[in-house]
């Protein structure tokens, strides 16, 4: 080859320096389109990764929007709580400043505030919702919403109007609250101001026409409570001035009384902490729930032992899991190996025995448990036949761990069985006969030679089984009754029962970090490349 | 030269009838106690089987006629104490114990093991063979439990003692009456027909075109990309359920209030998304797995004889990785057609499927219907897996033909 190289150049020079020459002679090396080939490769390259990519990108995009967009949807969930701030949003903006380490009740301030939130949520119809929310913090929430909710149109603040009006009949006309609050009063009015603009927006919703409506209570309540607390109306307007004075004297309404009086839980001081404690718009307080802590005033501390259940749902999780693992282990390594050394013949029809229950319908097999486990099942009748077990004192061996355990590593276990087997099927059975003809027992030559060998299987098959079984919820929730369930059936009562979405979301977020780590763990050890299918 | 000996053939008589002997004893003391005799079964089966290993491998050398004359025998005792059924539990009875007493009288026991085997060894594979035995029996018992009492002819999810004996008035046809006439039953059978096929067809169109991406020689991001593909199939199903129900509800409130769709369509389109979803990493795994030996100078070949892409896709490519996109559309049609968290989630009552139905009759009402509906989805899964197999000797068929 060198010779050869070396003969096409000038003589006296070595092939790279003639290489060298050559190139410093001619420029670099041209593509037949006469472009540098350096720069004709990188572009075909170009074009190759960009074909790829373009055949992937449907799919991709496909995936990312069906459901990797829905997963991150849950995750935010989990954290969001924008319906306090939402529904009530003087109420929260008001509370902020209030104390809650002090024994009093929140001051006039809130109570206006909360006063002019309620009436707008009920006419929406949201506080039903927000007492739904507030429940799963606090229990009676609900009821106290509904309840205030029912009173809080009929409360005796039409009296502030009627002062107002009798003052100056001005007052009662929309015309002059849109003209004065559309000038320099709105700065001095602020809560007057903000709770015109929502006014104005509600009948922009309802579809009337805010100047034609009467003058509501609780514009009233409101501008009496901005006149009494300081506004600087000196100079606005003469009317203004005229009603600050007068408002100094008008009759009040104590809105405290009328709201204890409407419900005596607002006058529990628990109320408010939790209402000041959740409304932010974003909380750790469904994270906190779903591992038996509170949110408190004073941070996040243990629920009392009684009210722990998600730390023993998913203690219990894992040790099922674990259990269900170790269990597929046990079976499914003495059938792999059968699989692996017998004849290809038999072994093909043996396999049919594994991949039948692989392709039979989740459903079919765990009704087929529930057939054979209940207590007029077939086991249980097989053994009183056989006089094995009284009559009278049949095995319980359904709804509970054990009926979960023993269904799910029958339903698991092919996918321990497959991996297993394909791993084992490589290792050359020479090996074997090599140790034992050197010496070794046949307990040595198994567990120092061929074990070593299978090891990857076992992974492989472990991180699959456990995946599978840690997120398992149709097979637990038929067989499990009230001892065999997972973390997910709680999710899934959470979704369609108690209706408490955000922890829910928040066990699930938990749930699918615990996968991922696995998922990772997978791909590191296994490589998702080589997941084999039957 | 002392030669070399090796003890091949039968074992001493009296090993033979300690074997069959013990083994009649626990077949008796099992037989004694469902008459409520155990200790006359235990006495009486040891002596048969100990009887029966002498007689049988002395005088009776045709291992067929021994065996077939001792499962006459049992089959007659049994129809004389306990009728139709006796008889038939007699005939199982006499089977085994006749095919065990030819295999130990006659020494098959040390078919599997190498002749250099000591006592202790050939006896711990042989209880190996039977633990492999009894996982395979846990493996396939459930289903086949089933299939029998899908014929009960009581509401009953057990045997009846009409069917123990056998008597044709315990079974019937009632349950699979009930499945093809109940518009529930129906209503979820074609909800299930319509959702499968078109989120299999969804999700082997998208998963074949992005596997033959995949699988090209420069990929950038192949590994992410790969991750985020495959992760439907790790995401446990709860979780996917869990964020699809939110996510999905909007969707579906937009599509209805702002295009204007009808409820039930709009339901349908959820569900089949979902489900589409949940199929394309079976449709990505077995469509990459087969390209992995698809031989690339097929297609530069095609190029060179002129065929554009296109054509060469579905001239070449296609028919030579048809095995794999076929069984990785049938892993997505099962995952869609036996799936029950997601649709329970994402979808409505309208959208009820065949595995929805069967989760609420195990919940609320137990009805056997369920067990003929299992029955059948048994069927169709034994015709899935024919269907698998031949296509795989198919596929390996090819690869053996085509070069490289």
């Amino acid at each position: 080859m060198t010779d050869q190289t070396a003969g096409t150049a000038p003589a006296g020079l070595s092939p790279d320096e003639a290489r060298r020459a050559d190139a410093a002679h001619t420029g670099p090396m041209l593509a037949a389109d006469g472009t540098p080939l350096k720069k004709s490769l990188a572009r075909a390259l170009r074009r190759q990764k960009l074909r790829a990519l373009a055949l992937i990108a449907p799919l991709l995009i496909f995936v990312l929007v069906t459901f990797v967009v829905p997963i991150g949807d849950m995750l935010l969930r989990s954290v969001q709580n924008g319906i306090v701030a939402d529904t009530l949003p003087e109420t929260v903006e008001t509370l902020s400043d209030w104390d809650h380490d002090g024994t009093a009740l929140p001051g006039d301030d809130v109570w206006t505030a909360f006063y002019i939130d309620m009436w707008f949520a009920v006419e929406r119809k949201e506080h039903t919702r927000l007492g739904t929310r507030l429940n799963y913090e606090l229990t009676g929430m609900s009821s106290m919403f509904r309840k205030t909710g029912r009173q809080v149109d009929r409360f005796d603040t039409d009296v502030y109007g009627e002062q107002f009006v009798a003052l100056d009949p001005s007052w009662g006309q929309p015309q002059s609250w849109a003209a004065m609050l559309d000038g320099p009063a709105a700065d001095a009015l602020p809560l007057t101001a903000r709770t015109w603009e929502r006014w104005k927006d509600f009948n922009a919703e309802e579809g009337d026409k805010v100047l034609e409506e009467d003058i509501p209570d609780f514009l009233f309540t409101a501008l009496y409570h901005d006149l009494t607390h300081g506004a600087e109306v000196e100079g606005v307007s003469d009317r203004l001035s005229a009603a600050k004075a007068a408002a100094a004297e008008f009759e009040p309404v104590d809105l405290s009384a009328q709201f204890a009086d409407a419900d005596e839980d607002l006058g529990n001081i628990d109320v408010w902490k939790t209402l000041q404690l959740y409304s932010p718009r974003v909380t750790s307080g469904y994270f906190a729930n779903s591992v038996d802590m509170q949110l408190t005033p004073d941070g996040i501390e243990a629920r009392p032992e009684n009210q722990q259940i998600y730390g023993i749902l998913f203690k219990r999780t894992l040790f099922m899991s674990l259990v269900i693992t170790g269990s597929c282990i046990l079976l499914a390594y003495p059938v792999a190996w059968l699989l692996s050394n017998l004849p290809m013949r038999t072994a093909n029809l043996l396999m049919i025995l594994v991949l039948l229950p692989f392709w039979t319908s989740l459903l079919v097999r765990t009704s087929a448990w529930k057939v054979m486990l209940q207590q007029q099942g077939v086991i249980n009748d097989v053994l009183v036949w056989l006089g094995l077990v009284a009559d009278d004192a049949r095995l319980t061996m359904i709804n509970n761990q054990f009926g979960t355990i023993v269904a799910m590593t029958h339903i698991l276990l092919p996918f321990m069985i497959l991996p297993m087997y394909s791993v084992m099927s490589t290792i050359p059975p020479s090996y074997l006969r090599a140790a034992k003809s050197l010496g070794a027992t046949n307990w040595t030559a198994f567990w120092r030679v061929y074990f070593p060998q299978s090891v990857p299987g076992i992974g492989a098959g472990s991180i699959l089984v456990f995946i599978l079984a840690i997120g398992y919820y149709i097979t637990p929730e038929i067989v499990g009754g009230n001892t065999g369930t997972f973390i997910s059936n709680r999710i899934a009562y959470h979704i369609s029962s108690s209706l408490n979405w955000g922890l829910a979301a928040a066990l699930g977020t938990i749930l699918l970090a615990v996968v991922l780590v696995l998922y990772w763990a997978y791909d590191k050890i296994v490589g998702i490349d080589n997941v084999k299918l039957g | 030269m002392s030669e070399l000996v090796i003890k091949t053939g039968r074992p001493p008589m009296n090993f033979t009838l300690l074997m069959v002997g013990g083994f009649g004893l626990i077949l008796g003391f099992l037989t004694g106690n469902v008459v409520g005799a155990p200790l006359i079964g235990l006495v009486l089966g040891a002596a048969v089987g100990a009887g029966l290993g002498y007689v049988l491998n002395t005088m009776v050398p045709k291992k067929a006629v021994g065996r077939w004359a001792v499962i006459g025998a049992f089959a007659l005792v049994g129809l004389v104490f306990g009728g139709f059924g006796g008889a038939v539990g007699g005939a199982l009875i006499g089977a085994v114990l006749g095919w065990f007493a030819y295999w130990v009288g006659r020494g098959r026991y040390r078919d599997g093991v190498p002749l250099y085997y000591t006592p202790g060894q050939t006896l711990w594979w042989n209880s190996f063979l039977f633990i492999c035995g009894a996982i395979f029996v846990f493996l396939i018992t459930p289903i086949l439990v089933v299939l029998p009492l899908s014929f009960n002819a009581e509401d009953f999810f057990t045997f009846t003692p009409e069917m123990l004996r056998l008597d044709p008035e315990g079974y019937s046809l009632k349950h699979y009456r009930d499945f093809f006439q109940t518009s529930d039953w129906q209503l979820a059978l074609k909800n299930s027909l319509i959702i499968a096929p078109i989120a299999t067809v969804i999700s082997v169109s998208l998963g074949t075109l992005a596997a033959i991406g995949l699988s090209q020689s420069h990929v950038p991001f192949k590994r992410p990309i790969m991750a985020v593909l495959i992760s439907p199939m790790i995401v446990p199903l709860i979780i996917s359920a869990t964020g699809m129900f939110f996510f999905y509800s909007t969707l579906g409130n937009f599509l209805e209030d702002s295009v204007g769709l009808s409820k039930s369509f709009v339901g349908y389109v959820k569900v089949i998304l979902a489900h589409a979803v949940l199929g394309i990493p079976f449709v990505i795994i077995t469509v990459t797995a087969t390209l992995v030996g698809f031989d690339r100078s097929l297609t530069r070949a095609a190029a060179n004889m002129g065929a554009d892409p296109v054509t060469t896709f579905f001239r070449v490519q296609m028919p030579l990785i048809l095995p794999g996109v076929i069984s990785g559309g049938l892993f997505a049609f099962i995952t869609s057609f036996d799936e029950v968290v997601v649709v329970l989630f994402v979808g409505s009552a309208a959208q009820k499927t065949l595995p929805w139905q069967m989760f609420i009759g195990l919940r609320e009402q137990i009805s056997p219907t369920i067990l003929a509906v299992a029955t059948i989805l048994v069927c169709i899964s034994i015709a899935l897996l024919a269907t698998l197999e031949i296509l795989r000797r198919r596929s390996e068929r090819l690869r053996g033909m085509s070069p490289g």
